[in-house]
């Protein structure tokens, strides 16, 4: 097969699912913490956690098919001191636990923790009653929650361990697909603390999850056409780096948010709130728009729904249009 | 207050405060009535609130906090107190009240209900009031925390109980019945529900609604221990609650308390319409003068 010349040359190399580390990361954090619980509802073994199952079985519960009451179940853990986990799919942890969320964690800020894995369309064939495209939206909805997208393996990890220390309600967003290695296991990830890659003052591209890899992508395809782009990882949506915001809206003049999510509510209307806050330039949005996916393969979606490198590098080209 | 404090021993033959104790009913039911009388107060200088099933639940807190609960009002975040949720959290007045009575917050503080500022909430808030286990109002919640913290008691080996207060109408949240599959699954029994069967909810009577009965046959079907009471008879009221707090079948216990609504005021008794709805000044002082009466 001829290469196609508008091909971008760069290539990550690609790792296991965040999933596959938040599984990890729960043993790790398993055999240092007596304390922790992990709870799933039938899916222990799409999100990974059935990891901490085999090794600390009478620490893991399995609540069935019911998310509400594995939400609730936690926030009474929590309540009692124990160090909870509880995991689904990010469209029913998030959708049919919310209100339990709202009631049960949020607003008596209780300390438990939650992941909900297959965010986003790249969980692909299933189709849309599983591809969680509002979660985040719905999460920074929820008043003291912090909301984590973690990118590869390395960064999932790492934010798994924070998600522990952190005293508060946390949401970690996890992915089906495997996911392109961007760090090493010698990075090191603070909540609320960007990754900024490279110093491009041409524009700025902020981005989190699976899009971080097609930004990184992006940006080197730019690169070779003369324009600097820098890349931010916003692995916490909430609370947002809003320094690093305002650095990359002075320094660059123009930026580009990328996620795999509704536009709505996602990572770029919290950028853009906070470049309007800073110093305003323009932006241009790489999202879901306002539409549920379909089944198809991870990769074909991507592509359709307009979430891929190209559609970054044409969203730098509009914005620089507007730059002043 | 005639309450004393009394030491217990457990099981791990250490002694413990068991928060304050009233041995006498007729005791008992004098607390009762200046609950009743707290709460209509209360919600009468609120002007909102739930009079219809804070009335009907007075009994069975006044039994908890004085006679089964395992707790120390001096020191609320004891690791090793029983926990109580009031899931049906429109019924907090009447909570309110014997915590005042049990001396977790100041009489002084109940006229404050529902004002701006104030600890008590229109539905409990934990973060103002640390004497709470939940936080509620979104009903068919709490007995899922309630499982966590029974959960927990089982992980840290600890003896204390977990009891969840919920409505018979409340019940019809779909939430209640994954937690009743869970709990007996897990032979739960340190975890007792008890139901405050009013009979009404807030758009009528439950069976003009959606008809709950019968709810010992659907506890038992699933796997709890279920026993039926009159839930403002001391004499059935303090003996279930015992036993549930002594348990050990293995399974769960659920509690079916049938309460009147409205109890203790005449012109409120079972009478949907005082579900959530404030008495005037002049229904406050009636309903006062009648309590006041059959002290």
């Amino acid at each position: 097969m001829a290469t196609t010349p508008t091909r971008p040359k760069f290539e990550l190399k690609m790792g296991p699912a965040t999933r596959e580390a938040y599984g990890q990361a729960l043993v790790e954090l398993g055999t240092k913490n007596p304390n922790l619980v992990v709870l799933d509802a039938d899916l222990a073994k799409s999100t990974f956690s059935a990891k901490f199952q085999e090794k600390f079985p009478e620490r893991f519960f399995t609540c069935g098919i019911a998310e509400a009451n594995m939400v609730s179940i936690s926030s009474g853990l929590a309540l009692c001191g124990k160090l909870t986990f509880a995991s689904s799919f990010a469209v029913f942890l998030c959708d049919k636990g919310y209100d339990q969320m709202r009631t049960c964690v949020a607003y008596p800020r209780v300390n438990a923790k939650f992941c909900g894995s297959h965010g986003g369309i790249s969980i692909g064939e299933d189709g849309p009653s599983q591809q969680s495209v509002e979660d985040i939206a719905l999460m920074c909805a929820l008043d003291g929650f912090t909301v984590l997208v973690p990118s590869d393996e390395f960064c999932a990890r790492a934010l798994v361990h924070r998600m522990a220390e952190h005293n508060g309600p946390v949401y970690m967003r996890t992915g089906r697909a495997k996911a392109p290695i961007i760090y090493s296991a010698q990075d090191s990830f603070e909540i609320g603390k960007a990754k900024v890659h490279g110093d491009g003052r041409d524009v700025a591209i902020v981005a989190c999850g699976l899009e971080v890899g097609y930004a990184l992508q992006a940006q080197a395809q730019l690169e070779e056409e003369g324009i600097r782009a820098r890349v931010i990882d916003m692995h916490t949506i909430k609370p947002l780096d809003e320094a690093a915001i305002a650095k990359a809206a002075s320094e660059c003049g123009a930026i580009v948010s990328a996620e795999e999510h509704l536009l709505d509510g996602g990572l770029g209307a919290h950028v853009a709130q906070a470049v309007a806050k800073s110093r305003p330039v323009p932006m241009e949005f790489v999202a879901i728009q306002d539409t549920y996916a379909e089944s198809g393969t991870p990769d074909q979606l991507m592509e359709k729904y307009g979430l891929t490198a190209p559609y970054i590098v044409k969203a730098v080209r509009s914005v620089l249009k507007r730059k002043s | 207050m005639s309450a004393t404090l009394v030491t217990k021993v457990t099981n791990n033959v250490k002694l413990t405060p068991a928060g304050p104790r009233i041995e006498s009913t007729a005791e008992l039911k004098r607390l009762a009535n200046r609950v009743r009388i707290e709460i209509i107060k209360m919600i009468g200088a609120a002007a909102s609130g739930h009079p219809g099933g804070s009335l009907s639940e007075v009994e069975l807190l006044a039994a908890l906090y004085f006679r089964v609960l395992r707790h120390d009002p001096s020191n609320p975040t004891w690791r090793e107190r029983d926990r109580f949720i009031l899931s049906k959290g429109h019924g907090c007045p009447a909570l309110y009240a014997i915590l005042a009575e049990a001396g977790y917050i100041d009489p002084a503080l109940l006229p404050t209900l529902r004002k701006l500022g104030s600890p008590l909430q229109g539905h409990p808030d934990k973060r103002m009031l640390p004497a709470l286990e939940a936080s509620t109002g979104s009903l068919g919640q709490g007995i899922s925390v309630g499982i966590g913290m029974a959960l927990a008691a089982r992980l840290d080996k600890l003896d204390y109980h977990t009891f969840v207060m919920v409505g018979d109408g409340e019940i019809q949240e779909g939430q209640n019945w994954e937690a009743a599959m869970f709990a007996p699954y897990h032979k739960l029994q340190n975890l007792t529900v008890i139901v405050d069967c009013n009979r009404q909810q807030l758009d009528g009577f439950t069976k003009d609604i959606l008809a709950v009965d019968p709810l010992p046959a659907k506890f038992s079907s699933f796997g709890w221990n279920a026993v039926e009471i009159d839930g403002h008879n001391f004499d059935e009221v303090i003996p279930a609650l015992e036993n549930a707090r002594a348990n050990s079948s293995g399974k769960p216990t659920a509690i079916i308390a049938h309460t009147v609504k409205g109890k203790g005021v005449s012109f409120m008794e079972n009478n949907p319409k005082w579900h959530g709805v404030a008495p005037k000044p002049e229904e406050v002082a009636a309903a006062v003068k009648e309590l006041e009466s059959a002290k």
